[in-house]
C-alpha cells in the first residue's frame, strides 16, 4: 500500500529568494495536495499605511516588492487620483507618457528575472545567466533616469517626481534595440528546443474553468485562455493610445505561461519606442494638495497581474483604510489546482510558473510527511528537476539522425 | 591567522537568508553573482545547505515568523560563521520598525560582523563590504 | 447594459447605489444576501472576483467584495454593514468559488470576523502562537 509522503520546498534554499513552505503530499511520484503556508513576509504595511500620510505612501508601498516596485505606487496614486477625478483629469500629459515608459520597463525586467529563474530550474543556467545579463542594460537604465535600480521614487499624486532627460532618449533607444536580438535568441530557444519543450509542454496545466474559478490574473490566466489585461480593459497613462497586443495562449501549461511573457516582452519593447516617440513636452507634476473625503480604487497591470488599491479618506491628510491586493495573492492561492497531478520533478518549475512574488503575497510554505522525516529539501527538489531534463536530453541526443 | 582562516577567506561560501525582506536586497545578491560583476571568480558561491556555509546573508525586517527560523539556521552553521546583515531593513528595520509584525532588529539577535546599508545595496555596495569583511577577518576577529 | 442587469436580478435587495465615476459603482447590500448577490455577480454574470475589504468603522464593520466587469473596465462593489461589533460575523463566499478562501482568511485574522461556513478557516499570515483576541487592523476605542 502506498503511504503518503510530503515533500518540502524551502525555505531559504538560494534560489528561492523569498521564504516559503510548500508543502507537497505525494504518492509515490505523484503529488496529490499541497498546502500553502505564508506568513514570513508579512510586515503590516496596510496598518503603516494609515499611520503616514499621502505623500509618504508611495515609498511605503514601493518596498511591497522588489520586483514590481513601480506597479504598486502606480496603482496607489491611481486609486488617490480615482478620488480626485481620474488620472487623465489631473496628471499633465507628459508624466502619462513617462509613466507608461516606467511601467513597462520594469514588465521587462520582471519577465527577463523569471525567464533566468525559470531556465534554472529546468537545468539550462546558460539562460539564467543570459536572460540576468541582458537585464542589466535595463537596470542601467533606470538608474540613469530614476537614481536607482530598484525603488525607483517616481510615483507622486498628480504626477511624477522626475522628468527623462532629452539626452536620455537615445540611450533608453539603444539599449531596447539590443534587447530585441536577446528576445529574438531566447523566443528560439524556448520555441525550438524539442527539450525544453518537453518540459514545459503539458506540465502544471490550469485549465481555462480552474483559473476562473481561482481568479487569477496576469500571464497566469492569459495563459489559459482569459483574455484579462488591465492596460486594456481600463487603460492607464498612454496605454489607449498606442499600438499594442493582448498576448494570449488557450493550453494553460507552462509552456503557454513562458511563450506569453516572452511575447509580452517584444510588446513592451514597441510600447516603449512609441511612448519615447510621442512625448510631449511640458510639466510632469499637478501639484495636488489636498485630497477630498471619499473611496477610490486604482488597478495596474503588474509583470503579475493585476495590483488593486482601494484607499478610504476622511479627508484628513492620512488614509482611514488602505487596502492592497497584489496579483500573486491569487495566483498563488491556485497552486493548489497547478500543483496537483504532476510529478515532483515539476513541482519547482510548476511553483515558480506563476512567478510567486511571495513579497508581495505572502510565502508559502511545505511540509512534510508522516513519519516527520525530511527527505528532500528545496535545493534537492530543483536538482531533482534539472536531472529529468539531462535524462530527456539523452533521450533526444541517442536517437538516430 | 590559522588555517581554518586562511581556508575562509579563500572561498567563501554564503548561505542566504531572508527574514521579512521585499525581495531587492534578495535580487541584487543575486545579481553579484551574474557575468556583469560576478562574485563567482573570487571563489564566493552560494551554496544550498547552511552546514557548509562561510557566511550568512541575512536580509530583511525581522518579521516574527521569520525570527525563529533563522535563530535555528544560524545554530545549524558551522562557526566561524560571519553574519552580514544586506540592506537597511536587516541594519535597523527601515521604516517598518513599528509594524505589529515586526520583531527584533538583527543585531540584537545575531552578532552581525558586517552592515551593508541601503535600499538595496548596489552590487558595487556589497562587494565592498564583502572586501571590509574580509580586511576584518585578517586583521583577526 | 450590465448595471440594468444588476438592477433588474437584485432588486429591492440593493440598500444604496452611487457611482464615483464612470468605472467605480458602488452598492450595499444586507449582510444575510450576500451569498446570492455574489451568486448572481459571479455564476451569473461571469464577473470576476478582485478581493475584499474590510474597514473598522466606529459605528460598524464595513466589508466590500469587490468584482471587475473587465469587458467594459469597471468596478463593481457590493458594501455590506456589521453593526455588531461584539461579534460580527457573515456568511463565506468560499463554498461559491475557491478564491475567496485565502482573502476571507485573512480578514478573520486581521478584523475578527467570523465568515460562516467557511472550509478552512485558520491563520494565513500571523503567526500560530499570535496572541488569541487581538486583531491588528482594529482600531483602538
Amino acid at each position: 500500500m502506498s503511504h503518503k509522503i510530503i515533500v518540502p520546498i524551502g525555505p531559504y534554499h538560494p534560489l528561492q529568494e523569498e521564504p516559503e513552505f510548500f508543502q507537497l503530499y505525494v504518492d509515490g511520484e505523484k503529488v496529490v495536495d499541497i498546502d500553502i503556508i505564508i506568513g514570513y513576509n508579512h510586515r503590516g504595511i496596510e496598518k503603516l499605511s494609515e499611520s503616514k500620510h499621502f505623500d509618504q505612501i508611495p515609498f511605503l508601498v514601493e518596498r511591497i516588492c522588489g520586483i514590481c516596485s513601480s506597479s504598486h505606487p502606480y496603482a496607489y496614486v491611481l486609486a488617490v487620483e480615482n478620488i480626485l477625478g481620474g488620472e487623465q483629469s489631473i496628471v499633465p500629459e507628459r508624466a502619462l507618457y513617462i509613466r507608461t515608459i516606467i511601467d513597462e520597463l520594469q514588465r521587462i525586467h520582471s519577465h527577463l528575472l523569471w525567464l533566468g529563474l525559470t531556465g534554472h530550474f529546468i537545468g539550462y543556467n546558460t539562460i539564467w545567466m543570459w536572460a540576468w545579463k541582458y537585464r542589466e542594460p535595463v537596470l542601467d537604465c533606470f538608474e540613469m533616469v530614476t537614481g536607482n535600480r530598484n525603488n525607483y521614487a517616481m510615483f507622486k499624486v498628480g504626477g511624477i517626481r522626475r522628468d527623462v532627460l532629452d539626452e536620455d532618449i537615445p540611450i533608453l533607444k539603444k539599449t531596447l534595440d539590443e534587447l530585441l536580438k536577446a528576445l529574438d535568441l531566447f523566443r528560439g530557444a524556448i520555441a525550438d528546443d524539442p527539450v525544453i519543450k518537453s518540459r514545459l509542454k503539458n506540465v502544471g496545466t490550469l485549465t481555462k474553468q480552474q483559473a476562473i474559478d481561482w481568479c487569477v490574473v496576469g500571464p497566469t490566466a492569459r495563459a489559459s485562455g482569459i483574455n484579462i489585461d488591465v492596460r486594456r480593459d481600463e487603460p492607464y497613462g498612454v496605454t489607449d493610445r498606442l499600438d499594442w497586443n493582448v498576448i494570449l495562449e488557450k493550453e494553460g501549461d507552462i509552456y503557454c505561461k513562458t511563450m506569453v511573457r516572452i511575447l509580452e516582452l517584444y510588446e513592451s519593447v514597441r510600447i516603449i519606442r512609441q511612448c519615447l516617440d510621442k512625448m510631449t513636452k511640458g510639466p510632469i507634476d499637478a501639484d495636488v494638495k489636498d485630497i477630498p473625503p471619499g473611496e477610490g480604487i486604482g488597478r495596474v497591470e503588474a509583470p503579475r497581474g493585476e495590483c488593486f488599491h482601494y484607499i478610504k479618506s476622511d479627508g484628513t491628510n492620512r488614509p482611514i483604510r488602505h487596502k492592497i491586493r497584489s496579483p500573486s495573492y491569487m495566483n498563488v492561492a491556485s497552486d493548489k489546482v497547478g500543483a496537483v497531478g504532476g510529478t515532483i520533478s515539476d513541482a519547482t518549475l510548476t511553483l515558480a510558473a506563476v512567478d510567486p512574488c511571495y513579497c508581495c503575497t505572502e510565502r508559502v510554505v511545505v511540509i512534510n510527511s508522516l513519519d516527520n522525516k525530511k527527505i528532500m529539501n528545496g535545493w534537492d527538489l530543483i536538482k531533482l528537476s534539472q536531472e529529468k531534463t539531462l535524462k530527456i536530453k539523452e533521450h533526444y541526443d541517442g536517437r538516430p539522425k | 591567522m590559522d588555517l581554518k582562516t586562511k581556508a575562509l577567506l579563500k572561498s567563501i561560501w554564503v548561505f542566504h537568508v531572508s527574514a521579512g525582506s521585499c525581495n531587492n536586497c534578495d535580487i541584487e545578491i543575486l545579481d553579484c553573482f551574474t557575468p556583469k560583476f560576478d562574485l563567482e571568480r573570487f571563489g564566493i558561491q552560494l551554496i544550498g545547505s547552511v552546514r557548509h556555509a562561510d557566511a550568512l546573508f541575512i536580509t530583511g525586517a525581522m518579521n516574527k515568523k521569520a525570527i525563529p527560523r533563522m535563530k535555528k539556521i544560524y545554530e545549524q552553521a558551522a562557526k566561524p560563521c560571519v553574519v552580514v546583515a544586506i540592506g537597511t531593513c536587516a541594519c535597523s528595520q527601515h521604516m517598518f520598525r513599528y509594524s505589529y509584525n515586526v520583531g527584533e532588529p538583527l543585531d540584537k539577535i545575531l552578532p552581525v560582523d558586517v552592515y551593508i546599508p541601503g535600499c538595496p545595496p548596489k552590487p558595487e555596495a556589497m562587494i565592498a563590504g564583502i572586501k571590509k569583511l574580509v580586511d576584518k577577518i585578517k586583521r583577526g576577529k | 447594459m450590465l448595471r440594468d442587469k444588476i438592477k433588474e436580478k437584485l432588486s429591492d435587495k440593493i440598500l444604496a447605489w452611487y457611482e464615483t465615476s464612470v468605472k467605480r459603482i458602488y452598492f450595499s447590500v444586507d449582510k444575510k444576501h450576500i451569498t446570492e448577490t455574489v451568486k448572481i455577480l459571479f455564476c451569473d454574470l461571469g464577473l470576476r472576483f478582485i478581493t475584499a475589504s474590510a474597514t473598522d468603522l466606529p459605528s460598524s464593520f464595513e466589508v466590500i467584495y469587490h468584482f471587475s466587469n473587465d469587458p467594459q473596465g469597471e468596478i463593481y462593489s457590493v458594501r455590506v454593514l456589521l453593526e455588531d461589533k461584539l461579534k460580527p460575523e457573515i456568511d463565506s463566499i468560499a463554498n461559491l468559488f475557491p478564491g475567496a478562501e485565502w482573502i476571507e482568511r485573512e480578514i478573520w485574522e486581521m478584523l475578527g470576523i467570523n465568515f460562516k461556513g467557511h472550509p478552512n478557516l485558520k491563520k494565513l499570515l500571523l503567526a500560530d502562537d499570535w496572541p488569541e483576541g487581538k486583531y491588528p487592523l482594529r482600531n483602538k476605542q
